[in-house]
């Protein structure tokens, strides 16, 4: 079917099979491979992207459930050469080794602050419980989180 | 991996949804939000030729005053039921438990309508709709039925629901009663290796989560606290009519002696 929507305020539309992942809309007909895929069990996060604003976890929705709407990426968030600060955050606090999880860190800690935007510790680390970081680095990953949350109040 | 191949359908109504499920039969499948059913079909485990999205419908995700209860739509999603401020005022046990559930994605995707249909023994929110005695309302082809969430679930993630049916809604009286959830797991976002919800109103109400093949009451614990036997007195009988399975988190001795001791907590914390 025809799958129209926009992707990082851009318009797409691409003709997929009615199966298709909105993960693999984005990676595979739309080329924006900054999205990951790390598991088979909806687990890790790695896929994750905002619908609407919100972090969705881009591998447990048909990309024909999200026809028209407005989806946001990792390659969505820097503006041009500028890094967005959640990004700039996890550079200066190290918050990235192997950096497979990191896209999907960042929309998800971005979604939270959108919805709770003075966390605490325990908040960073329960609004990021469902994304997996295989090199374990949460620590520096929460307090990126909180250097932004911390700079934005 | 990758579901197999299906025709995807959008309906805007639940009388669409009734009609789509007529037509098509055993061969479709409602998607809600989609997080138990998807994960089913990238491991083929559901293959449905047909989905039929009810996700965007209009109407049926408001949560409202409905005098003796408040009404969910079936659609509330999770993140919707955990910061609903009526639901937090008049039936908390609902908004917290929602809260409890996988993580704030997966709860921005998934409704409590698809999580009473799927009726898995190990979720969340069938035992706390369980212990607050709601009830589901179904819309098939001969009208709307409602039928009471103590028999609701039949069996290994079966319900009551028809192959034509619909769930629009989910009634949960108010409650002002002390209530408890315990969820017990080893590590975060993961689904409760036992769980326990208790609602301590005129009537106590005690279930289950992951005790037997279908979300479930204590009943054997919840009579013993109506002809006034102790909370430890009742909390022993937690495993009377129980089945808990066995896997890799734990045997069905050990679930046992978890539901015991949740059981316990759970009363105590209900009545402080
Ligand atoms: C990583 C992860 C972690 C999770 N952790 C937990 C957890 O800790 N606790 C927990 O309780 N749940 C957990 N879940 C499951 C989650 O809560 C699901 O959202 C929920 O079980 C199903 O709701 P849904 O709207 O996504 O349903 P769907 O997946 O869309 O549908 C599930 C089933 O219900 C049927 N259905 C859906 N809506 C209706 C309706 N209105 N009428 C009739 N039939 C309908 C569908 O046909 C399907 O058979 C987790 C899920 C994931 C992916
Ligand atoms: S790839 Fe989506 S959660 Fe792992
Ligand atoms: S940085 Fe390697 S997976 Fe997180």
């Amino acid at each position: 079917m025809q799958i129209d929507m926009t992707v990082n305020g851009r318009a797409y539309s691409a003709d997929v099979e009615d199966r298709t992942l909105l993960v693999h809309y984005l990676r595979d007909h739309l080329g924006l491979t900054g999205t990951n895929v790390g598991c088979d069990t909806s687990s890790c996060g790695a896929c994750t992207v905002h619908i609407d604003g919100q972090s969705v976890k881009s591998c447990t929705v048909l990309a024909a459930q999200v026809r028209g709407a407005d989806i946001t990426t990792i390659e969505g968030m820097a503006n041009d050469e500028e890094l967005h600060p959640m990004q700039e955050a996890f550079r200066q606090c190290h918050g990235l080794q192997c950096g497979y999880c990191t896209p999907g860190m960042v929309m998800a800690a971005t979604s939270l602050l959108s919805e709770n935007p003075d966390p605490s510790e325990q908040e960073v680390r329960e609004g990021l419980e469902g994304n997996l970081c295989r090199c374990t680095g949460y620590h520096n990953i929460v307090k990126s989180v909180l250097s932004v949350a911390g700079g934005q109040s | 991996m990758i579901p197999a191949a299906l025709k995807y359908v959008e309906v805007d109504s639940a009388a669409a949804a009734v009609a789509a499920l007529s037509e098509y039969g055993d061969d479709a499948k409602l998607m809600a939000g989609g997080h138990s059913l998807i994960p089913l079909m990238r491991f083929r485990l559901a293959a449905p030729a047909v989905i039929v999205d009810i996700s965007r419908m209009g109407g049926l995700s408001d949560i409202r005053d409905a005098g003796e209860h408040i009404s969910v739509g079936a659609l509330a999603r999770h993140h919707v039921v955990e910061n609903s401020e009526l639901l937090q005022a008049q039936a908390p046990l609902l908004a917290h438990v929602a809260s409890k559930v996988g993580d704030p994605s997966v709860r921005h995707r998934g409704t409590l309508g698809g999580s009473m249909a799927h009726g898995d023994p190990a979720s969340d929110l069938p035992a706390a709709v369980l212990a607050l005695g709601g009830s589901v309302v179904l819309q098939g082809p001969d009208g709307e039925r409602v039928v009471a969430a103590d028999d609701f679930f039949t069996g290994f993630l079966e319900t009551a629901t028809a192959e034509t049916e619909i769930i629009t809604e989910i009634r949960i009286p108010k409650s002002s009663a002390g209530w408890s959830f315990q969820k017990f797991n080893r590590r975060a976002q993961d689904w409760a290796i036992v769980g326990v919800a208790a609602v301590l109103g005129d009537d106590p109400r005690v279930s289950l989560i992951n005790m037997g093949p279908s979300p479930m009451r204590a009943s054997a614990v919840e009579a013993a606290l109506a002809g006034g036997a102790s909370m430890a007195e009742a909390a022993s009988l937690a495993t009377d009519g129980t089945a808990a399975p066995t896997d890799l988190n734990g045997d069905a001795d050990y679930r046992g002696h978890l539901a015991r001791v949740f059981v316990e907590r759970a009363l105590v914390e209900a009545a402080g």
